[in-house]
């Protein structure tokens, strides 16, 4: 399976601040890669310096077989990207800004970009200053969604769109899909991810937690369980992998590693189960776990590296 | 009045932001006043050497149309008063002008203002805390004025109104801002507007003083060099600044209340749903975004041309008319005409850097923006897109210029009907070309090695302002006037051009802008 996307610890600074700590990030060819991480954890940083905007201080990176600073011009043509805050020319239309960009590009499907100025429900005759921030956002979108770019760099581009034009996003992400080419989605909706991302990637102060495919990573955590037992259920809180544990009227409640499920649930079944319900970790509590207690976390990182308390401070 | 709720606060959080801002101001324009009236005290050692030196301002039209009314010239006072003249009486303008609209319209247009407004606060309170800071630092300045010149023992009334002159062009200039900031959506539509505004009121009063005065009542300007500080003081003229900067700011309020935060007075039409063919490269993206700019700025400089050539027609008069003239030809050693002309295509050589800076800049302020970062995601090399808006700055300063160096000749050449004037001042115009060049080098220099210094591009053009009009008067050392490109531009029409300087300047441009291009394209972009 060829690579479009390689990040090999990637070192950023600005200053005092490490907005990238030896990042790792890989994408495969043909896939849609979630890129996931708290703010400020440095998403729009690697996607920049994968961009050629940014300058790396160390590490290595490689888009599309190319260097990112190098060959920046090269690879561009065959890249669409749309920026996290889009900031339009105030005295230009939408629709000129998306044939700019198109052909800036170096040339844009005119076939497409009549289609999704209809899907997004864009009027391209609008200023910059006149469109709402969902519009600004279509704009950029509509630009990157016409080319015929392999590779798509999307930096938190439904940001701002109602639930209809998020469905129209997803169904044409899944038509670039179709087509092979590739895109790096980065979110914070996590509905989103989970309805396009066949893999994804969790940073946190610029350092990657977790990546696999969605299924891989489930497997690395918790499944919650909700248990009535005939006889009250005794001892689950010493066995291995359980988390939280509450019992209640004859129930229990309470999380377990799922690689510890198997004898939890053979425990459970001495004391006589009447009724049981179980569901795997959603995507929104694998991502509480590791974004949250990132005040903990956090400190512990910043603790190892010799950094003052807070990283947020200088924006 | 619910309408000003916040202002207290407002008014500290602009004091915060602009802490460093409004001292450079104030420590600047005190310096330069000072400098000069203590260069005034330096230069003259008698009595007779001022009257003598007052001779030659009374009989010559172009001095009093560039500087002022020869008011008192054979005092200390009054000669100080003259040289600072109605140039620094404008840089106090533009000082009002960049600290009101940097706190209103740019806010606005920023979005800042949104938040602001959401708060607990009036619908008047930004403008009102605005204008109560700029007011107060134009009061400021003119007490330090007056101050100064005490202490450098000038009499007192004078200084006072000396001061008080500085406070009320001040003081019109930030309530104009005021209303100016109502009426157009983008910040740089205000300075614009104001710049256009406050370049009539200089012309205005320079037609005024030349012939009998009445002109001069309609510019603000004008009204402050008639409250004769140090020539019989009179303290009218001051009031009606007051009156008139608080008939504007009711203005502005009533504006305000009528329109929508962000918005202009005037709504954003429709647009073409596609792209010209103009559009296909960075080129004609960079030359639509400057374009506005371009024609504004060839406008106002071809009309001040036309200005400053209509005045050589009474320098000409004047000589021919007075023997005394004579005297001071053989003094200067050439053709007075000539040697005015050669004067005023410098000043409109300075006035055309200040588009050949701002449209240079144009590169940082779409960085910063956040505007150039789709562009270089696209397959436009960063040489490319900074090439772009270099070439219309280029270019354009050629065309600003020459537009100045037209219109001067134009209006010139017909006055004495002779249309071989047109060349030869446009020639004159042009001569200072490769200099315009330098500072846009020097501001594509900056933005390439040290993005966030790119403003100190200014600095360079308000140092060379001060070597080429009070070198003299402050007696710089060679060195230091040597800085200033434009002290190496050939003094046509009273030199004969050379071609070396013009070579040599013009390689400089080059290699600063080279620099600048190669800083760029090694450096992270930046949108803080
Ligand atoms: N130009 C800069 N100068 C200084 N610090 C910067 C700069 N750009 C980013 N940072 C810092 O780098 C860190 C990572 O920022 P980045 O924008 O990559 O975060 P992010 O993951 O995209 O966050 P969000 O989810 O909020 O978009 C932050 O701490 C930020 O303050
Ligand atoms: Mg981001």
């Amino acid at each position: 399976m060829t690579k479009s996307i390689e990040v090999n610890e990637l070192v950023k600074t600005f200053g005092p601040t490490r907005a990238l700590d030896e990042l790792d990030l890989a994408v495969a060819t043909g896939e849609v890669h979630g890129f996931l991480g708290p703010n400020g954890s440095g998403k729009s940083t690697t996607i920049r310096v994968l961009l050629g905007l940014l300058r790396a201080d160390s590490g290595r990176a490689t888009l599309l077989g190319a260097d990112p600073w190098r060959d920046a011009v090269a690879l561009h043509r065959r890249i669409a990207y749309v920026p996290g805050d889009v900031n339009l020319w105030p005295n230009l239309t939408g629709g000129e800004v998306v044939d700019l960009l198109g052909r800036l590009r170096g040339g844009l499907n005119q076939r497409r970009r009549a289609d999704l100025l209809e899907r997004f429900d864009l009027d391209p005759t609008k200023k910059g200053r006149t469109y709402s921030k969902g519009n600004r956002q279509k704009v950029a979108l509509v630009a990157a969604l016409a080319s015929d770019a392999e590779l798509l760099i999307l930096d938190e581009p439904t940001s701002g769109l109602d639930p209809l034009m998020e469905a129209v996003f997803q169904e044409c992400i899944r038509a670039v899909k179709a087509e092979g080419r590739t895109v790096l989605l980065s979110s914070h909706i996590l509905a989103e991810v989970e309805a396009l991302c066949d893999t994804v990637s969790i940073i946190r102060l610029g350092k990657t937690v977790q990546s696999g495919t969605l299924s891989e990573l489930r497997h690395l955590t918790r499944t919650t369980i909700v248990a009535e037992t005939a006889e009250p259920a005794t001892g689950l809180a010493d066995l291995q992998g359980v988390h939280d544990l509450l019992s209640e009227d004859g129930r229990v409640y309470f999380d377990v590693d799922t690689a510890n499920l198997d004898e939890t649930l053979r425990h459970l079944t001495s004391f006589g189960i009447r009724a049981l319900s179980s569901h795997p970790p959603t995507l929104e509590e694998l991502f509480l776990r590791h974004y949250g207690d990132t005040e903990d976390g956090d400190a512990e990182v910043r603790q190892s590296r010799g950094e003052p308390a807070s990283k947020e401070s200088a924006s | 009045m619910k309408t000003l709720t916040g202002t207290g606060t407002l008014v500290r959080l602009i004091l915060r932001r602009d802490r460093i801002r409004i001292p450079v101001w104030l420590i600047g324009l005190v310096f330069f006043a000072l400098s000069s009236a203590s260069g005034v005290q330096g230069l003259y050692r008698s009595r007779a050497e001022l009257v003598t030196a007052a001779r030659v301002v009374e009989n010559n039209p172009a001095f009093i149309a560039m500087n002022g009314p020869a008011q008192a010239l054979d005092t200390f006072g009054g000669r100080a008063a003259w040289e600072i003249g109605a140039f620094g009486l404008s840089a106090v303008a533009l000082m009002s002008m960049f600290l009101m609209g940097r706190q209103t319209r740019s806010e606005e247009e920023s979005g800042r203002m949104e938040l602001v407004r959401a708060a607990v606060v009036g619908r008047h309170a930004p403008v009102t805390a605005a204008l109560t800071v700029v007011a107060g630092v134009n009061l400021l300045l003119g007490a330090l004025v007056a101050a100064g010149f005490i202490a450098l023992d000038f009499p007192t009334g004078g200084s006072l109104v000396m001061g008080g002159t500085f406070a009320a062009v001040g003081l019109v200039f930030a309530a104009l801002t005021a209303v100016t900031a109502q009426v157009t959506e983008h910040t740089r539509g205000v300075y614009g507007i104001t710049g256009a505004l406050l370049g009539v009121a200089y012309v205005v009063r320079a037609a005024g003083d030349i012939g009998n005065g009445s002109l001069s009542w309609l510019s603000p300007i004008g009204w402050a060099q008639a409250a004769r500080p140090f020539a019989g003081e009179r303290w009218e003229p001051l009031l009606l600044a007051v009156v008139v900067s608080a008939l504007l700011v009711y203005v502005a309020f009533a504006l305000g209340a009528r329109r929508d935060v962000g918005a202009g007075l005037v709504a954003q039409r429709p647009g073409p749903p596609v792209a010209s063919l103009g559009l296909a490269r960075p080129f004609g993206l960079a030359l639509r975004l400057q374009r506005a700019a371009l024609i504004g700025w060839t406008v106002a400089l071809f009309l001040s041309g036309l200005a400053y050539g209509s005045v050589g027609r009474d320098i000409e008069d004047l000589v021919a008319d007075s023997p005394e003239m004579g005297d001071i030809l053989t003094q200067t050693g050439g053709n007075l005409v000539d040697s005015f002309f050669a004067t005023t295509t410098l000043m409109l050589a300075l006035l055309a850097s200040g588009f050949s800076i701002q449209s240079a800049l144009r590169l940082r302020s779409e960085e910063s923006s956040g505007r150039a970062e789709p562009l270089l995601a696209t397959a436009i090399s960063r040489a490319r897109w900074a090439t772009s808006h270099l070439t219309v700055a280029m270019v354009g300063a050629a065309i600003v210029v020459a537009a100045g160096g037209l219109g001067t000749g134009i209006s010139y050449g017909i006055s004495i009907g002779e249309l071989g004037q047109v060349p030869r001042l446009l020639g004159a115009s042009l001569v200072h070309l490769p200099a315009v060049w330098v500072l846009s080098g020097l501001a594509i220099a900056l933005f390439g090695l040290s993005p966030r210094a790119a403003m100190f591009a200014w600095a360079a053009l308000g140092g060379s302002v001060v070597v080429g009009f009070f070198g003299q008067l402050f007696g710089f050392p060679d060195w230091v006037t040597e800085l200033s490109p434009f002290t190496h531009s050939p003094q046509v029409p009273v030199a004969d051009p050379t071609i070396g300087p013009l070579v040599v300047l013009s390689g400089l441009a080059a290699g600063l802008v080279a620099l600048g291009l190669w800083a760029f394209g090694r450096r992270d972009v930046a949108t803080t």
